[in-house]
């Protein structure tokens, strides 16, 4: 085990340390407990940054399941230097806004800390591992501590329905994916995903390509929420603000985009992967910035907005695939939305988590998200409002932040779809760069709502539960870094091209002797895309000022078309199918259950027994027939049916009793001595206890009451035709003679006995007759019970 | 004489069927008689119904099958030992719950 694993694992080591140091320390909030170790981690990974700005990568195994192909690998290249970075940095930083806005006395400091720090081990367990196998493990640890933050409020019904939706949503997700691993071991034989893509070429005609890309994709899509499983993450608003910030915007959500940036190398060679990428992408970017602005919640915008930038940066991936079918053309041409993609997502993780500790701020400090209570806050909280302009200006990809030069080449790339001439992307292509346009004239809506709804306008002090003052300083600092971040990523993008994006390129985009060398402008000129920018401030501020005429659009378009409805009226659909389906086979009684099985018996034997031609009539080998065993026939055969159809029960246990004595007449004919006295004895006995029983029972009452019935009598005529069928093929498919010759001749001179019957049941199979024995004894031991013990002291039922 | 068995054990079984079938909890333990009949008779026949003498030593060969008689002793014992069981929980059961129809021994609705 390396540093490196130990990096990974470190998290949940000391998820087993926080309980003790919380009950320990009660004075001291446990968060300073927690904070250096993502402090550390981050400072750790920041060593490997030399490594990867060359291009390179460090790979450390440790054997896990060495007999399946399971080994711990982790791999530190680019891209998952580049998500580690982010995990531990902003996971510091969420650590740190945390300790100001939980309460140590209020809330249940210890389970937050731990499934805060079992979440920040499974991410980095995500990121860096090269197993699929471990990677799915730490995958499905994200989805379920996830589940654990959301429901951190349990009391709350809200907490618990969006907790269990996010479940089952990316649980769903999770499986697919694990399936799509599957396929890939199928075709690959292994689980290593440096070798599965150092194999990609020769599976991409193998049959199981296409479900494995489509299972990998579901699983990214429910994870990164994407249309239409993106309804979980606005249920997933109910956990506490600094979890919304870390899992909900930075890091969880992106697991879907690091998979599908990390598998594009296998895939992206197929038109589907870039066709349904960039598809679903583009229309998530559409959907989840035109429903974030009907929103009245902070968070709730937020929310949408993170659905959609997550679509904004998934489309890029899509597109950025198409670059590796131009191999005549500038590379670089293409794979700008690459490039674009990368660096947006670094720049949504460092504005929207600002954006949702700002909106924390402001729940914590007026006592209410609402945007229709809150207003002119801007005096009160002059901070804050600073902090919230940067990051919705940034979002809304405004100059002089980060998000203007990221939208900018967002523009560009989906601009260049024009020109693609592959996978019929000049036919349909031209609607990416509409949609996009119309979208991010949405997220400027919506993302001035956010800042002008809140910071200006009326101040309301009737409608707030606290008097609004400035938040205190540490819970400050953490937006004031991210925003800072920014603002210095915005004037100086090139300080993380050549160290976090390209060597991320590489990795999504593995060329031989391709040089990655990224340079982002700040000023293009005057392109297109400048234009673009331009059309979407003009046509946003429009929108903006005159949205309370035109917000009815919301009232009656979208409610009917809700996906939540859908899920919901899905879920409930489902388990009132299952229960009615249940309570309609499973009615209690037991002659429907002898039904169910007896038709199963009628249907699979006469089925196999004539579809696979197993039914054979040979008369050849039959013995004589004699008068007296014709009379014991058919005594028994009137018998057995006139039991069917008397109504007395005394008859009908004289009928059986003369039944049983019948068959112990044929053991007499069959030359079966032992067997007719045994027969003769245990059918009086049981004949006894027939009567026994019939007397206890209730008189005539029920006696009269035996209606024929159709059902009965068809299914009874076909398990006795069955076993007819079968007795008579059995008897003429006889293969091999029987072994008794052996007991026949060594019954006296290895046994020393002349009855071969009772030789046999003593001496040459013994052990059936021990155990029968045993039987006889549980089941004497059982009545005695029965009849002996009461439970609850002898009180007789209700019922009688 | 294997095929007049075969039919024989047919009826057997068919009426077994049917009295497992019917409410009344007696009838069906009767059913459950009538079903172990038509099994071991099942077992002597499909061991072949030669005529020979009886598998004790001394008398004249050849000897008719003596394994499937020692399983049938087994089946019959086991099977009387089952029957003996049930019926005294059908009898403990009349005592306790006092009905013998199949359709009123259910569970409530609460405990479903």
């Amino acid at each position: 085990m390396s540093l490196l694993h130990l990096a990974i694992i470190s998290p949940f080591l000391l998820a087993i340390l926080v309980p003790i140091a919380y009950k320990l320390f009660r004075q001291i909030h446990t968060g300073w407990f927690v904070l250096p170790l993502p402090i550390l981690l981050f400072s750790y990974f920041i060593s490997y940054l030399s490594i990867t700005s060359d291009q390179q990568s460090v790979t450390k195994s440790f054997s896990w399941i060495p007999a399946l192909g399971i080994d711990f690998a982790a791999k530190v290249d680019g891209l998952g230097l580049l998500f580690a970075l982010l995990i531990s940095g902003i996971g510091s930083l969420v650590v740190l806004y945390s300790i100001y806005y939980l309460d140590k006395n209020k809330e249940q400091l210890n389970t937050f800390y731990v499934y805060l720090l079992l979440f920040m081990g499974a991410m980095l367990g995500v990121v860096l591992s090269d197993n699929l196998i471990v990677l799915y493990t730490f995958w499905e640890f994200t989805s379920f501590s996830s589940f654990l933050l959301i429901g951190y409020w349990y009391h709350r019904e809200k907490s618990r329905y969006g907790a269990q939706k996010s479940m089952i949503i990316t649980v769903f997700g999770g499986l697919s994916m694990l399936g799509g691993i599957i396929l890939l071991y199928l075709m690959t034989g292994t689980f290593s995903i440096s070798e599965i893509i150092a194999g990609s070429d020769e599976i991409f005609s193998h049959s199981l390509f296409v479900p494995a890309l489509l299972c990998f994709l579901i699983g990214a899509f429910t994870k990164s929420a994407q249309f239409p499983f993106h309804i979980w993450l606005p249920d997933a608003m109910e956990a506490p603000t600094p979890v919304s910030a870390y899992l909900h915007s930075a890091t969880m959500v992106k697991a879907g985009i690091y998979l599908v940036a990390r598998m594009s190398p296998v895939f992206a060679e197929h038109s589907l992967w870039l066709w349904l990428i960039a598809g679903f992408g583009i229309t998530t970017l559409f959907w989840g910035s035109f429903s974030a602005v009907k929103q009245t919640d902070l968070k709730a915008i937020l929310a949408f907005s993170t659905v959609s930038q997550l679509g904004m940066i998934m489309s890029l991936l899509g597109i950025g695939a198409a670059a590796l079918h131009f191999e005549t053309v500038d590379d670089s041409y293409f794979t700008v939305a690459t490039t674009a993609a990368v660096f947006h997502l670094i720049n949504h993780a460092t504005f929207k988590g600002s954006l949702f500790m700002v909106a924390g701020i402001v729940d914590h400090e007026t006592g209410t998200r609402d945007i229709r209570k809150l207003g002119g806050l801007m005096n009160f909280m002059p901070i804050t409002f600073t902090l919230a302009v940067i990051g919705t200006f940034s979002m809304a990809g405004l100059p002089p932040f980060n998000g203007f030069l990221s939208k900018e080449m967002f523009f560009t790339g989906m601009v260049r779809v024009l020109e693609m001439d592959i996978f019929n992307l000049d036919t349909w292509g031209f609607l990416f760069p509409v949609l996009a346009w119309v979208a991010s004239v949405f997220t400027f809506i919506y993302s001035m709502i956010l800042v002008f709804k809140t910071f200006t306008g009326k101040f309301q002090p009737e409608q707030l539960e606290k008097k609004p003052h400035e938040a205190p300083i540490g819970m400050l600092i953490s937006p004031i870094i991210l925003a800072s971040l920014v603002i210095i990523i915005g004037f100086f993008p090139n300080i993380i091209a050549n160290t976090l994006i390209s060597p991320a390129q590489a990795a999504i985009m593995p060329v031989e002797g391709y040089v990655y060398d990224t340079h982002i402008y700040f000023w293009h000129g005057f392109t297109p895309e400048l234009f673009m920018t331009l059309g979407v401030i003009t046509l946003g501020i429009l929108l903006f000022v005159t949205l309370p005429k035109w917000r009815r659009v919301y009232d009656f378009l979208p409610e009917k078309l809700a996906l939540n409805r859908f899920y919901d009226s899905g879920l409930s659909g489902i388990q009132h199918v299952a229960h009615k389906f249940t309570k309609w086979y499973m009615n209690g009684s037991i002659r429907n259950y002898l039904v169910y099985i007896f038709t199963f018996f009628i249907i699979t034997l006469l089925s196999v027994l004539f579809l696979k031609g197993a039914f054979k009539f040979d008369a050849s080998n039959v013995s004589a027939i004699r008068f007296s065993e014709i009379v014991l026939a058919l005594v028994i055969a009137i018998g057995a049916i006139t039991i069917m159809f008397v109504k007395s029960r005394l008859t009908s246990i004289i009928l059986l009793g003369a039944v049983g004595y019948t068959v112990a007449l044929f053991f007499v004919l069959f030359r079966a001595p032992d067997l007719a006295l045994t027969q003769l004895v245990i059918e009086t006995i049981s004949v006894a206890l027939f009567l026994l029983c019939f007397y206890h029972l209730p008189q005539i009452k029920d006696e009269e009451r035996m209606p024929f019935k159709a059902t009965n009598a068809v299914i009874s005529i076909g398990v006795g035709l069955v076993i007819t069928l079968i007795a008579f093929s059995a008897h003429s498919n006889k293969l091999f003679d029987s072994i008794s010759q052996y007991y026949i001749d060594n019954t006296y001179e290895k046994a020393a006995g002349k009855n071969m019957v009772n030789v046999i049941l003593v001496d040459f199979r013994g052990f059936d007759t021990m155990f029968e024995i045993t039987v006889l004894a549980i089941a004497a031991l059982g009545i005695f019970g029965m009849i002996k013990l009461r439970l609850g002291g002898g009180k007789k039922n209700e019922n009688k | 004489m294997e095929i007049l068995m075969a039919f024989v054990i047919g009826i057997l079984f068919m009426s077994a069927t049917y009295l497992m079938l019917s409410k009344s909890l007696l009838r069906i333990i009767v059913g459950t008689g009538l079903l172990s009949h038509g099994a071991h008779m099942l077992i002597l026949t499909m061991g072949g119904l030669k005529t020979g003498a009886a598998p004790l030593l001394g008398e004249k060969a050849p000897y008719t099958d003596p394994i499937p008689q020692a399983l049938i002793l087994t089946a019959i014992v086991i099977s009387f030992g089952v029957t003996a069981f049930f019926l005294v929980l059908a009898y403990r059961a009349y005592q306790e719950l006092g009905t013998d129809n199949m359709d009123r021994m259910r569970g409530t609705e609460g405990n479903d």
